[in-house]
């Protein structure tokens, strides 16, 4: 086993881990606080692939500003700093089973795909090409109709949030 | 080998190297050592930096204020900190009831770590830098995100009200904060081409606050307020709130919010100076590199200076305030800034003087007639004035501009 | 490769151990005497009731939605600012549409009154 994959290893166990206690984690806060180191090992996911673009952005949007909202959210919520007791449902083993179901689907298909065997290609230090990125978000035979997608969708997001949460009783 | 009168600390690092190799060390492992030696030296001297830094504001805090500030311990009190410091070793550690012990004593690690890890990206010189990331920008504010979670988790883990009412005001400010100080550090990116921090010092042959000067306003104010200083105080009101999000805390876990806040003020005027003033750009700095550390900390002195002034002159905002200056004048603001720049930087492409002046110009007209604007908005709906006689002292005929407020 | 963030990762191991070392010292020196009012929470001398924790103002939540449209909104603008100078006028128009629809976007929050804060 080579180094890199011992680190791969570390990162992916730290990831599932936390994504483990996300679920298991008797107080919703520390599911939040679970849910952060979670997308941390994602981010450090992207570091062993050399894409440092995805990152910085994994952590500055996930962390710095996903995580936070999810924090706040939790944090409006009733009894969210207390133990709410035994996390299981009466028919887990029923979901326990579609689960297993679904993961044995999804480690079949995998094996059906050639990628799976051949090793990462790493990019080089300052390989990743930035500007092909940019280009691409604006280049019509690209990614210009998700890309402006995108800003709708953002801002249908912004008046959700400010219909569900804004004062109505006051503005009438 | 480089010459070491031309670069020293380089030659030292190529010294030591070989020295290692010498001893019979494999090349990758005297590699790891250099970078552990070099990273130790670094976040050590950063730490210690802010002893100067705490004396330093505090006796220009106290001239300003008519005071003499420290003055007692060394000459000119320049050891006041080193000995508050060697007395916050030896204070008790108090840990509230019903606190989340591991979020509690993770939070202060973390508020000091997330400012350290800023000076891993940062060029002191040409050569002297902990990593040439080329997504210095974008990784500034990524590890200021771990700031944020470290007051979320002081606030929350504490189990006192007021440390949780402060730290839910410390993150509202500082997320909204955040959102202008990108978009303006933007501007940078945009003219340079790239987000290596190096790189955008090495391409400005004229300082970017002559060419986007309404970016390098609006990053110097947010840079301000996401530090948490005056006028940004709100978040350790101390007249409001008992201390804001680190009030159960004691001892050197206090004192790493402490120093956190302070190297976080200087590490904001060290971004300033790297992203607008041109770095470790100076006059024979290729003849010899090492003097750009010497610019870069004239330079990074001058902006703390005025943080300090700022500090020591400006009075704390309201929160209404401070969220309106957010969102209805410095988020604009920076956007207007970035396509006006975006706009003069293409049509002008190819001659140089005139793209710098162009922008020049652009960015002055941009700030007067968003002034103006701004004054006008603020004449339709002022608020009434707190000093106005009260309704009791006014004559008959003054009722109806009363019954406004 | 992988080993060019090496300095990286070894700055934030580094920098992480030393903040813990630094908190460590202080229980090394720091006089251990804990006692019931001692490790009350602190509310000016009175004594605490009620949990620490409260539930959070709904304002909070939309100051951090508008923040992710907005960090969102500069991801997109950042690799679009390095491949500036190769961009073409429908490369910046396109972007320039984007920024509209964002910016209708905080208009609307603007005159809904979302971004006071009473």
């Amino acid at each position: 086993m080579s180094a890199f994959q011992i680190v791969f290893l570390l990162i992916a166990l730290l990831t599932l881990f936390s994504a483990l206690m996300v679920v298991f984690a008797r107080k919703t806060i520390h599911s939040a606080f679970w849910l952060i180191l979670a997308l941390f090992g994602v981010a450090a996911t992207f570091a062993t692939l050399a894409a440092s673009f995805f990152v910085v952005i994994q952590v500055a949007v996930y962390i710095g500003a996903i995580a936070i909202l999810i924090i706040f959210t939790v944090m409006l919520t009733r009894r969210s700093m207390e133990e709410s007791g035994d996390q299981l449902l009466p028919g887990w083993g029923w979901a326990a089973l579609v689960v297993l179901i679904v993961f044995g689907g999804l480690v079949f298909m995998l094996l059906q795909w050639q990628g799976i065997f051949q090793p990462p290609q790493v990019l080089t230090a300052g390989g990743e090409n930035l500007e092909n990125l940019g280009m691409a978000l604006v280049m019509p035979d690209r990614y210009v109709i998700p890309f402006e997608v995108a800003s709708v969708l953002l801002v249908a997001a912004m008046i959700g949030a400010i219909y569900v949460a804004g004062d109505h009783k006051k503005r009438s | 080998m480089t010459n070491w009168l031309e670069d020293p600390i380089r030659w030292i690092a190529e010294w030591l190297y070989s020295v290692l190799v010498g001893w019979g060390i494999l090349p990758s492992v005297a590699d790891v050592i250099l970078m552990i030696t070099g990273a130790a030296i670094l976040s050590t001297l950063a730490l210690l930096w802010v002893l100067f830094l705490i004396w330093f504001e505090r006796k220009l805090i106290g001239r300003i204020q008519d005071r003499f500030g420290p003055n007692r311990v060394g000459p000119w009190g320049i050891f006041q900190s080193v000995a508050d410091m060697i007395k916050i070793f030896t204070k008790e550690y108090i840990t509230p009831q019903g606190a989340d012990k591991v979020l509690y004593n993770l939070a202060p690690v973390l508020a000091v770590a997330s400012v350290l890890l800023i000076w891993a990206v940062l060029p002191f010189t040409r050569s002297i830098m902990g990593v040439n990331l080329n997504v210095g920008v974008v990784y500034i504010v990524a590890v200021g995100g771990g700031g944020v979670l470290a007051i979320l988790m002081a606030g929350y883990a504490s189990n006192n009200k007021y440390a949780f009412l402060g730290a839910s005001r410390a993150v509202a400010q500082l997320i909204s904060y955040e959102v202008p100080m990108v978009i303006s550090l933007l501007v940078p990116v945009l003219l340079a081409g790239s987000m290596g921090l190096n790189d955008i010092v090495q391409a400005q042959s004229v300082p970017y606050l002559v060419m986007a000067p309404v970016a390098a306003l609006v990053f110097f104010i947010t840079s301000m307020a996401e530090t948490g200083r005056a006028p940004f105080d709100l978040v350790e009101a101390e007249s409001e709130l008992v201390a804001g999000y680190n009030t159960e805390y004691s001892g050197l876990k206090f004192g790493m919010f402490f120093v956190g806040e302070f190297l976080h003020s200087f590490t904001a005027a060290l971004l300033f100076a790297v992203l607008f003033l041109g770095g470790w750009r100076g006059p024979f700095v290729d003849q010899v590199p090492l003097l750009g550390l010497v610019y870069l900390f004239i330079k990074t002195m001058v902006i703390y200076f005025l943080i300090i002034l700022v500090r020591a002159s400006v009075p704390r905002f309201r929160i209404d305030q401070m969220m309106d200056l957010n969102w209805k004048v410095l988020t604009p603001l920076s956007i207007l800034s970035f396509l006006v720049t975006a706009v003069i930087a293409k049509v002008l492409e190819g001659q140089f003087l005139f793209q710098v002046l162009g922008l020049l110009a652009g960015n002055v007209i941009l700030l007067v007639l968003f002034m103006e604007w701004g004054e006008r908005r603020n004449k339709r709906n002022r608020r009434p004035m707190v000093s106005q006689p009260r309704p009791l002292a006014t004559p008959a005929s003054d009722e109806t501009s009363m019954a406004q407020s | 490769m992988l080993t060019d963030y090496l300095p990286l990762v070894v700055i934030i191991v580094f920098s992480v151990i030393l903040a813990f070392l630094v908190v460590a010292l202080g229980h090394l020196f720091g006089p251990k005497r804990p006692s019931e009012k001692k490790s009350m929470p602190y509310e000016s001398g009175m004594v605490p009731y009620g949990p620490g924790q409260r539930r959070m103002t709904v304002r909070y939540y939309l100051i951090a939605v508008l923040f992710i449209l907005f960090d969102i909104e500069v991801v997109f603008f950042l690799p679009w600012a390095v491949a500036f100078r190769d961009l073409g006028l429908p490369g910046f128009l396109l972007m320039v549409a984007f920024v509209v629809v964002l910016e209708v976007a905080h208009l609307y929050a603007w005159k809904k009154g979302a971004l006071e804060w009473e």
